[in-house]
Parts: structure tokens; sequence; C-alpha cells
């Protein structure tokens, strides 16, 4: 944090200020960071619609680990009990996620 | 592994035992609360062991070393009363074998504290890895410990007392909506392996995830275990050894005994029975009876295979 001046945070909190703005209320914002929670080895919920540039977090609350995998696009660690992955989706497209150590657990990020 | 080499195929005992003829006749299982059960045959199996020992090995699994949440808040120490029942028993086995998730999260410690505990049991162990034992980033932790002298992702057989144990490794590259998976390297070297063994040798497949479909739902169930199972069609008597469900489940079909092991750390529910498979929270005073171990018994002249379940406590 260092090498982050005044100026600098200034910016940024500029700029996010006037996309808030300038965004119709209608349209999911970009800039959501949205949850899905691993309950009972099942992700909730099963399917996100997103936009570009959205961040997804996943938080494990079961009792046993679990990973979140999507082929070739992102593969969590191994997330013990109440462990966070994030991820932010930068291309639109589906993403087809599981969890490699419990397969039949499935997922899906439609980001648009 | 406990210095055991998987590569060596000559247990003296074979010599001995490798005359006699074997057909297993299965075992008889009831349900009760809908978990099939070995019964009737425990008292008798244990009479008869007293009176022809043939062969004993026993199963131990899914120790889960590390776990501490509220369904066993220390897996360590329901581990140890497990390896304190087997130092008891009347009749010492020949060796052990762990059907998988040795640890809970495949921490260094987690492997280290469980071989501490299980190696004072003093017999060989020949280890099969479940989907927790290889969660170590470079997933090393397993194989440098228990992967010498096997191929791929660790498969191997060996020999004991005239029986082929063939140890399946069914967790590695599962695909997303998938089970279990032996995946076709793998299958290509079963079927070599079995190639020219004598039809009337008995064999034991073990592996973690059941090799048969208990419950797809749950992802209980190997994605082409189908595929080893026909490689051991022909053969007289066959045994299919497994964790991963946590509790004791069984079922006979044809030549082929299928048993499912009771963990040593936490009970999971019946298929179906709860939301998930997740670890089962039960009252303190019942949670030892749905832990345990398994010990299987070959005899000579009796033409049968007996596997006697024994829980912690009760």
């Amino acid at each position: 944090m260092k090498t982050l001046n005044r100026r600098d945070f200034g910016v940024d909190l500029g700029l996010t200020l006037a996309a808030a703005i300038l965004l119709p209320a209608t349209i999911a914002r970009a800039d959501d960071n949205l949850e899905v929670h691993i309950d009972n080895f099942v992700f909730q919920p099963p399917e996100l619609k997103i936009k570009v540039g959205t961040t997804v977090t996943w938080t494990n609350r079961d009792d046993i680990p679990h990973t979140v995998v999507s082929a070739g696009k992102f593969r969590s660690k191994t997330l013990d009990t109440d462990d966070k992955f994030a991820f932010t989706f930068t291309n639109a497209g589906d993403y087809k996620y599981f969890c490699s150590l419990h397969p039949h657990m499935t997922g899906m990020i439609k980001v648009e | 592994m406990s210095g055991h080499d998987h590569g060596e195929d000559g247990v003296s005992r074979r010599k001995v035992l490798e005359c006699m003829t074997w057909a297993g006749t299965g075992v008889l299982w009831t349900i009760t609360g809908g978990v099939p059960r070995s019964l009737g045959i425990i008292d008798s199996a244990e009479a008869a062991t007293a009176a022809a020992p043939g062969m004993t090995f026993l199963q131990i699994s899914d120790s889960h070393v590390g776990f501490d949440k509220p369904a066993n808040p220390n897996a360590l120490g329901t581990l140890e009363e497990a390896v304190n029942k087997i130092n008891a028993m009347p009749v010492k086995p020949s060796f052990m074998i762990h059907t998988g998730d040795i640890t809970h999260l495949s921490k260094a410690s987690e492997f280290d504290n469980a071989d501490r505990i299980i190696s004072q049991s003093k017999l060989d162990v020949h280890y099969v890895p479940g989907e927790h034992d290889f969660l170590d980033e470079e997933v090393k932790f397993y194989r440098e410990r228990y992967g010498r002298g096997t191929k791929g992702q660790g498969w191997y057989s060996f020999d004991a007392g005239g029986v082929h144990f063939v140890g399946l490794v069914n967790v590695v590259d599962l695909k997303g909506g998938g089970l279990g998976n032996l995946g076709a390297e793998q299958l290509a070297w079963l079927e070599d392996d079995l190639r020219g063994k004598s039809k009337s040798t008995p064999v034991v497949l073990f592996a973690h995830i059941p090799l048969w479909t208990v419950y797809p739902e749950w992802g209980w169930g190997t994605e082409d275990g189908g595929r080893a199972l026909e490689y051991v069609k022909g053969f007289g008597s066959v045994t299919v050894l497994n964790g991963h469900i946590h509790q004791v489940m069984q079922k006979v079909e044809g030549n082929v005994t299928f048993h499912t092991a009771r963990s040593t750390a936490f009970p999971q529910p019946a298929p179906g029975t709860a939301a998930s498979p997740g670890p089962m929270k039960v009252e303190d005073a019942k949670l030892r009876s749905m832990l345990g171990v398994a010990s299987i018994n070959f005899k000579q002249n009796e033409q049968r295979l007996a596997i006697i379940d024994t829980p912690l406590q009760g």
C-alpha cells in the first residue's frame, strides 16, 4: 500500500463514483461481488448470470474440503471449511465448473 | 508401507497354500436401518478362525487424520483406538490394507501422525490413496511415502497366501458430473496384470471409492469400474474392498463379493437419508459403534471368505 499515493487513490475513487452515477440502475453492475456458497455438497446458486468484470467468490461452508475447478479456466486450491476462492471473469462465455474431489458437484457461471 | 516392496512376489506362505481351491460363496448379509451388514456368519467365522487360521488380513479405511469437526473432534484418537483394537485381536493378521483417505487435507503432519499411529500395529500396510490424500500442491506427500514400487498414479499388485491382491487408484482425473475414475492406462495395466493368472486364484481388488455403483447421486461409484470387473469375470473368487462411504455395505453378485469398510474417523449417512454425504454427527455414546475396521479371512477347505466388521465399540 505504500506505493499507492493519495492522488492515485483519488482518481480511482473518482472513476468508481462516476461509473456508479452513469450506470442505469436496471443493468447489473459489473463491479458487483457475487457469492456462491457450498453447502451440503451443492454450489448455491448452481447457476449465476453475471457481467464481464464481475468477481465471484465461493465459500465452503461444509465440514469437508471442496475445490472449484473449471477445466482450463480456473482452479481453486483445496478449500477447507470457511475458506474462500475468488475469480474475476474478464471474458464472456459459459463457465461450467465442478469440485474435483466430488465431481458430482457442478455449477455454471454465464458471463455476458 | 512399513518397508514392504510392492514389486516383490514371494510370500513364503504362498507355497504352502497354493494348492488350495477357492470359491467365494459370499457372506450372509441383511439390512438393518438401511445399511446392509454381514450377520450370522460372524460367530461361526470367528470359531472357524480359531480352529483353522488360514490367512487373515485387515482392512482399515478413511482415517482422515487432521479432521477435527463436530462429527469427531479427534480423528487421530479414534484411529489409535482402532489400532489398539487390532493389536488386541487373538489372531495376528498377516498384513493390513488401507483403502484411502489416510489424511483429511494431505498435510505432511497429518501423514506423519497417521504413520506414527498405524505403525504401532507392526503390520505391513498396503495403501491406496483417497481423494483426501492428493490435496497438497505438488501431490507428492502420498507418493513419497507410499508410492514406491507402484505404477502410474499408485496402482500395484502383490500376492499373499495364494491370493492375488490388486490396489487400484480411482480418485485421480475426475470429470465434472462424473464418478470415481480408473482411466484407460490403469485398466490396460489391470488386464495385463491378470493375464495368465489361474482362474482358481482368489482375487482381491481394493480401491478407495466403491468400484460398484452404490449411489451415484452422491458420487458413490466408479465411472469405469465395470471395466475392471469384466477382467475378473472368469475368476472363481473375487472380493472387492472399498472405503469412501464410511459405512459397511455389502452385496454379492455371482462370484464377486463387494464390501465397504467403516471409517475410523466419522460416519456418513446411508444413501439418500440426509441432505448430503458429509460427516454425520451422532451422539457421543453412539460414535464408536459406527467406526471400526474389517478383517478378512481366507480359510483352507472352507471354500468361503469371511469378512468381519468390528466396530470400535458395541
